[in-house]
């Protein structure tokens, strides 16, 4: 086990042998199949472009746990989010990540909206899912009373939730690296030279060579490149920007379930969320583009977002603004996923997880698993995962600067850095100690909070930094 | 982790939290709540304790590594205040951070001794201020590395020691008011280039000695990993873009109301800051306000003035003066920007004219001055000197003595000299 971030990659921990399998794509979604793979006996890499796991689109989303209740019915989607959702609230609980399960209302704006409702009632029974419930107006309101006026009724569905898209990913990464799989990052994959039948592919990388019997491309909007490495050209990766403004903390009573949109004639709208640090979330717009670099945020973007806030949650645009930001989705064209085996490559393709990933991530881990045994793969008997408890992030569960007993035995628990945020010099440490620790002082932030707050570094950020870059003493 | 005299009290046995009392509780270490606590102790206010979340007391200043505050450099005045309280036997603690409160006067505190609730007769909010950071001034592009606030910049240059490429290169800073020919001065001094000053304002004081832009706006960062540009607008529309690799917000001032909110302290909406009357009691009967808090940045002799202000009223609340009633609020119009403290007595119970700060919100040649209640004007004047949208004006209430304490709001409103009000 090991995380490498430089060098040439040891693709033989056996002497003359390959990896069993590399995943390409240190995504929520790459992330989530190794830590499949590290349940059985197989020497299995995770190899991602760039400094960090979950650098991607996995780092910039709405942050929502999916009950699918709106997918496709039939689809790989509708499936995968509906057993990923239920995977990751057990996962969340076992290992300490953050979610609440605050529930998602619908709410109808027009007559037309009002009269979808029923409709998205039945698709989510076609999804499986069986506990919406309409609400009046005078229940929503009574529900949500800092809501805008004008909304004429919504549809519960209580059992949406949100999580926290950091720690999600980083708990799947160091769970399967403590289970002994090699993370090799600034390592992008350039090219594949696939292998015979009896040959292992060779992966070019910029730090050298790695050979492996079996690839995975979890390459988020690469997948169209990456399967073109292989020859494959089965979709186009269009990426869909969605930008997004986060709120400070004080809106956060303003506001007590995740309020969705009508899917309409006039196009998605968005979202109002509360996050599960204290803040709300505004957005995602729905851009297509064909830059897949394009994460900055536009005039345009935030004052279409600032306008659909104001009518939905008035008192929202009184507070201040804490963060924006933009992820991209890999659109594919398709109203499902883009995951296909290719045995006769020893190659399994997970791509087009577009705006469900999060909550799919699980699920897809264990398909993706399934797939390659098709493909050949002998998985070998299965053995408990590396125990992990990841450090909390969530406003809503204990956190450290307010445990008495936890700051006697350790002070540094009790010396706070980041203020906003409330994160103390102890976990700080502990991030940069971690199995798979920061690259940057964004991948600090993903770890701690620190940096993240109303201040943005006002107060703390020349601190954090100086611990970043000389080290805790 | 305490400057001053040791700390009394026991432990909670349920949860493990320090169950304290004191007599008057100081939650910001800055030149307003050093100058507060001083002023206490020295009256012999019984036990005064200021709370400091930073690693030293002293406030902005401490990162100030120039003249400019009372004759004195920024970390020269830090530790003179720092060091007057301390003298007059107030008990200032350091890495000792507020979070919240657990009943009206009852401040939730953590530290490295442990977490504590402090419990106090008086509290005192001197919490300062802060930059609006760029995520809240919703300047579009992408969010590279190299981009801070002057406390930021200040704070990695004066305490961390940082220097040329461990800041940046080439760096462009934002803003019109003098914090951003600080900023500059900074930059210059630790060896990093300042390719341009981009001030919104047409006009202002003096900025930084690079080329400085003015009326022009920064409409977009570029670059990934680390900024690589800015995309200006200038006066004339055309936009174009800067090199660098370090970019500074200055100013937009920010109260930090955080704790105040979360008390239910009411708040100005004006300045955001907490609703104050001219003794700076908040509408919180024990809880009273001061500095930077109150509506962002004034020098920092200013500050430390309120903080002597707080003390004298402080000081009559512990002796059993009743809580007064919240007398008449003051609203700011026209080119006014805000003004503070927000809440007057009025009438029978004015008592001498407080000083009432007024902050324009653009350049004023001699603006009319006129005070209303109601249709009734109190007072009008022409102010015979050239007004800043970075500096305040203060304004002796004199007419406040005949306004009626149950007419309702007062509105103080400031015009251009031909009468109307710019845009
Ligand atoms: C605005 C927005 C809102 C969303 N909201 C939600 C939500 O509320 N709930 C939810 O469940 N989902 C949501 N999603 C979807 C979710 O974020 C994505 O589905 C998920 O992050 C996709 O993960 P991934 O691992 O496939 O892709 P990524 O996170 O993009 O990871 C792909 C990785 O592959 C690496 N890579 C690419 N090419 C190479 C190469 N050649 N060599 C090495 N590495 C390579 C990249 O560097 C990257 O790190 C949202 C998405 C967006 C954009
Ligand atoms: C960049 C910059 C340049 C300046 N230049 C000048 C100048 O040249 N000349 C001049 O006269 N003035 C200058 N000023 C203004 C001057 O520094 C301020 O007016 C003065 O510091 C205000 O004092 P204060 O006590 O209100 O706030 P601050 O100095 O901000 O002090 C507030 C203190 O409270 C602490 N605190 C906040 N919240 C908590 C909490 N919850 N618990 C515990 N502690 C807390 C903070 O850590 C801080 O130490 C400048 C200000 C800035 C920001």
């Amino acid at each position: 086990m090991s995380v490498t971030r430089r060098g040439v990659p040891p693709d033989t921990p056996a002497p003359g042998g390959a990896y069993d399998v590399v995943v390409v794509g240190a995504g929520v979604v790459g992330c989530a199949i190794a830590r499949e793979l590290a349940r059985h006996p197989l020497r299995v890499a995770l190899v991602e472009a760039s400094g960090d796991i979950g650098e991607g689109s996995s780092k910039a989303n709405t942050a929502i746990l999916h009950t699918g209740f709106d997918a496709v019915p039939g689809t790989l989607e509708s499936r995968m989010v509906r057993e990923g959702g239920r995977l990751l609230a057990a996962y969340a609980e076992e290992t300490g990540i953050p979610v609440e399960r605050v529930g998602a209302l619908l709410v109808a704006w027009d007559e037309e909206q009002l009269a979808a409702l029923p409709r998205l009632a039945d698709k989510a029974r076609r999804n499986g899912y069986h506990r919406t419930r309409p609400l009046s107006a005078a229940e929503l309101y009574a529900r949500e009373p800092c809501l805008g006026p004008g909304a004429l009724g919504a549809l519960e569905v209580p059992d949406e939730a949100i999580v926290c898209p950091w720690t999600t990913p980083l708990a799947y990464a160091t769970q399967a690296v403590r289970s002994g799989v090699d993370l090799h990052l600034d390592c992008p994959v350039e090219e594949v030279r696939p292998g015979g039948a009896a040959e292992p592919h060779r992966l070019v990388t910029r730090r050298g060579v790695l050979r492996t019997r079996f690839l995975v491309n979890a390459c988020g909007l690469y997948a169209d490149a990456f399967d073109a490495l292989l020859g494959r050209k089965d979709f186009t990766v269009t990426p869909r920007r969605g930008q997004l403004v986060v709120f400070d903390k004080f809106a956060r009573e303003l506001v007590r379930h995740i309020l969705l949109p009508v899917p309409g004639a006039l196009g998605k709208g968005v979202l109002i969320a509360p996050t599960v640090y204290g803040n709300v979330m505004l957005g995602p717009t729905a851009e297509d583009l064909t830059d897949k670099a394009a994460t900055g945020s536009t005039a345009e973007g935030l004052a279409a977002l600032r306008a659909q806030g104001r009518r939905i949650l008035p008192g929202l645009l009184d507070e201040e603004v804490t963060a924006v930001y933009a992820g991209l989705r890999a659109a594919t064209g398709a109203e499902d996923y883009r995951v296909a085996a290719h045995p006769e490559l020893r190659y399994v393709t997970v791509g087009g997880i577009r705006s469900t990933g999060l909550t799919a991530s699980l699920a897809l881990g264990r398909h993706t698993v399934e797939l390659l045994a098709g493909a050949g793969l002998e998985l070998g008997p299965e053995r408990p995962l590396a125990p992990v408890r990841m450090p909390n992030l969530g406003e809503a569960f204990p956190r450290p600067y307010r445990d008495a007993g936890l700051i006697a035995r350790d002070p540094a628990y009790g010396t706070i850095v980041c203020h906003c945020e409330r994160v103390t010099l102890g976990e700080i440490r502990d991030a940069l100690a971690s199995t798979v620790p920061p690259a940057s002082l964004d991948g600090l932030r993903r770890r701690t909070r620190a940096r993240a707050g109303r201040c943005q570094g006002f107060s703390c950020g020349a601190a954090v930094r100086s611990l970043f870059e000389e080290g805790v003493r | 982790m305490s400057d001053g005299p040791g700390v009394p009290g026991g432990a909670d046995p349920s949860g493990g939290r320090l169950e304290r009392a004191v007599d008057v509780l100081v939650v910001g270490g800055g030149p307003a709540g050093l100058a507060a606590a001083a002023r206490l102790a020295v009256a012999g206010a019984g036990r005064v304790e200021v709370l400091e979340r930073d690693r030293a007391a002293g406030g902005v200043p401490r990162h100030c590594g120039r003249g400019g505050f009372g004759g004195f450099t920024g970390p020269v005045f830090a530790r003179r205040a720092v060091r007057a309280a301390v003298r007059a036997g107030a008990a200032v603690r350091t890495g000792a951070g507020a979070t919240g409160w657990a009943g009206p006067l009852t401040v939730e505190v953590t530290a490295p001794t442990g977490p504590e609730r402090i419990t106090a007769r008086a509290v005192v909010l001197a919490t300062g201020a802060r930059e609006r950071p760029r995520s809240a001034r919703l300047v579009p592009g992408t969010r590279p590395a190299g981009v801070l606030s002057t406390g930021e910049l200040q704070q990695s240059v004066e305490l961390f020691g940082l220097r040329g490429g461990r800041i940046g290169r080439r760096a462009v800073v934002v803003g019109s008011d003098p914090v951003a020919r600080h900023a500059a001065r900074t930059l210059r001094g630790a060896g990093v280039t300042v390719v341009a000053t981009v001030a919104d304002r047409p006009y202002g004081p003096r900025l930084g000695g690079g080329p400085v832009l003015r009326g022009a706006t920064v409409v977009e960062l570029v670059g990934r990993g680390r900024l690589s540009g800015v995309v200006v607008r200038g006066a004339d529309g055309r936009t174009g873009l800067l090199r660098c690799d370090t970019l500074v917000f200055t100013g937009d001032w920010l109260p930090d109301h955080e704790l105040a909110r979360s008390g239910g302290v009411p708040l100005d909406p004006g300045t955001r800051g907490p609703s104050v009357d001219p003794g700076l009691r908040t509408s919180v009967p024990g809880v009273f306000a001061a500095g930077n808090l109150l509506r962002g940045v004034e020098p920092a002799v200013v500050a430390a003035a309120e903080g002597r202000t707080v003390a004298d009223a402080v000081h009559a609340h512990l002796a059993g003066a009743p809580w007064p009633g919240p007398g008449v609020p003051l609203r700011a119009e026209g080119a006014l920007r805000h003004l503070s403290p927000g809440r007057l007595p009025v009438g029978p119970a004015a008592g001498p004219a407080p000083t009432v700060l007024l902050r324009p919100a653009e350049r004023l040649p001699a603006p009319l001055l006129t005070v209303r209640q109601g249709d009734r004007l109190l007072y009008e004047c022409r102010v015979p000197a050239l007004l800043e949208p970075h500096r305040s004006l203060r304004h002796p209430a004199h007419w406040a003595v005949d306004a009626d304490p149950t007419g309702g709001a007062v509105t103080l409103r400031l015009a251009a000299e031909d009468g109307t009000v710019p845009v």
